[in-house]
């Protein structure tokens, strides 16, 4: 990628720091600007940049990783078909380590259950298309990013004819999470970095009714060091102003009507539906459902199972980090009987969850967890 | 997991890519975007083309920083 290096120039860097300290010198307190993208949580903690911003911007991290936004139930779900006879659950990495309430597919696979990563959902219908006498499972996590991958996988599967090929369907949207998190008297957030490839496909617009409802900031950021610096600076200057509106950082990529074919793809196969978020609870209209005329590649509906009652783990504190009201050196668990070897929560398996970046590079409470 | 890998379009046949980055290929389902060709630059997620990464703004994009910085200015 010809520019890709560029979008990580130290100089570049050291001045658009200089920027954001002349941007908040004159303001009288401290702004809380959240990110609401794993990939963003990841590269903030990579590129150490918390500890480089002024003290006045607290950045924190949001409701943005999909695995670690997935209610257990839907993890005993999915462990309960893995259990099923000549069934084949194929699936994201991150999913397979998961606890569940009292396992993880990880474990069900040593105990003899098919788990297949795939790299793709297409992945996932050539696996079908080469085991005609088993059933396969795609489980369907992430957000806008990721699900027109799985319709486009869907319609595969049926052009194929294809009689064994299933999705279980846990698809979250944005900006719900934000709309109810802009509305929590806690945390006042002042502005968000919003996430980069979610808003190739919604477009930029799609986060104007969220602006005029809370007049919250919102700038759509890439996920170079040189992106997130430059998006926390139109932030900052949004919030010392006292304006509030949608500015697109990562032109490059993000148009403000989105992708229009990839957004065609997913109302041809899923609709809008409430969801369970971790941490957050019920989301009306945050998730997606397959509609009718797909509705027969449901495994939930055409694979029923028997769920064990769900259990979350004690002192596990996942729900209060999506939020964003705690760090996860704050959490009894961090470090102790929670590490990315052995981890209780969800935000310590998936790669982009806040505790395993935490884990990964932070300095563990020394100073800038936040 | 909404990683994009930025690669580029080697060739093209029935709505699939083979896209490269770094020496590494990969083939990519087109059925997200239109109006591709080879030698454009796209974002790879999950097997999937998502969106074509417009090369005129990602060279403004710099560009405007570093007239700033020649400038001793930050631009809004």
């Amino acid at each position: 990628m010809k520019h890709q290096d560029e979008y990580r120039d130290p100089e570049l860097a050291r001045l658009q720091l200089q920027a954001i300290g002349e941007a908040v010198a004159g303001f009288d307190r401290s702004m809380t600007l959240m990110e609401v993208c794993g990939t963003h949580t990841m590269a903030i903690y990579q590129h150490g940049i918390r500890s480089l911003l002024p003290e006045k911007i607290r950045l924190i991290s949001g409701p943005g990783c999909p695995v670690c936004v997935t209610p257990v139930g839907y993890v005993d779900q999915a462990i309960a078909l893995a259990r099923l006879p000549d069934t084949i659950i194929a699936t994201f990495g991150d999913m397979v380590r998961v606890p569940g309430s009292s396992t993880s597919l990880l474990d069900e696979q040593a105990r003899g259950a098919n788990v297949k990563i795939v790299y793709s959902p297409l992945d996932a219908v050539t696996l079908a298309e080469n085991n005609p006498a088993s059933n396969v499972v795609f489980l369907g996590v992430g957000f806008e990013t990721t699900t027109p991958t799985i319709a486009g996988a869907i319609l595969t599967a049926e052009k194929k004819k294809l009689q064994n090929f299933y999705v279980l369907c846990s698809h979250k949207t944005m900006p719900a999470p934000m709309a109810a998190l802009a509305g929590d008297p806690e945390l006042k957030v002042d502005g968000y970095l919003c996430p980069a490839h979610v808003s190739a496909i919604i477009g930029a617009n799609a986060y104007q009714p969220l602006v005029d409802a809370f007049r919250v900031p919102c700038v759509i950021t890439g996920f170079e060091p040189l992106d997130v610096l430059q998006g926390v600076l139109m932030l900052a200057r949004q919030v010392v102003a006292g304006k509030a509106k949608v500015e697109t950082q990562y032109r490059r990529v993000v148009k403000p009507e989105g992708n229009r074919k990839a957004q065609k793809l997913l109302s041809r196969v899923f609709e809008s539906c409430d969801a369970q978020w971790r941490g957050i609870g019920n989301i009306p209209d945050s998730g997606l459902r397959l509609c009718e005329p797909y509705s027969r590649f449901d495994a939930g509906r055409a694979l029923p199972v028997e769920l064990e009652p769900t259990v979350e783990h004690d002192g596990c504190l996942c729900g209060e980090i999506l939020k964003g009201k705690v760090q996860p050196v704050d959490c009894p668990l961090f470090r102790n009987t929670c590490t990315p070897e052995d981890p209780v929560g969800a935000c310590m398996v998936s790669s982009e969850g806040t505790c395993a970046a935490e884990y990964k590079y932070g300095d563990w409470g020394m100073g800038a967890g936040g | 997991m909404c990683l994009g890998v930025p690669m580029q379009v080697k060739t093209i046949a029935n709505e699939m890519a083979v896209c490269e980055i770094d020496g590494v290929r990969r083939d990519a389902s087109l059925m997200m975007i239109d109006d591709v060709e080879v030698g454009d630059y796209v974002l790879i997620h999950a097997g999937f083309a998502i969106e074509k990464i417009d090369e005129e703004e990602a060279r403004l994009t710099l560009q405007a920083l570093r007239d700033a910085l020649d400038m001793g200015l930050v631009p809004e």
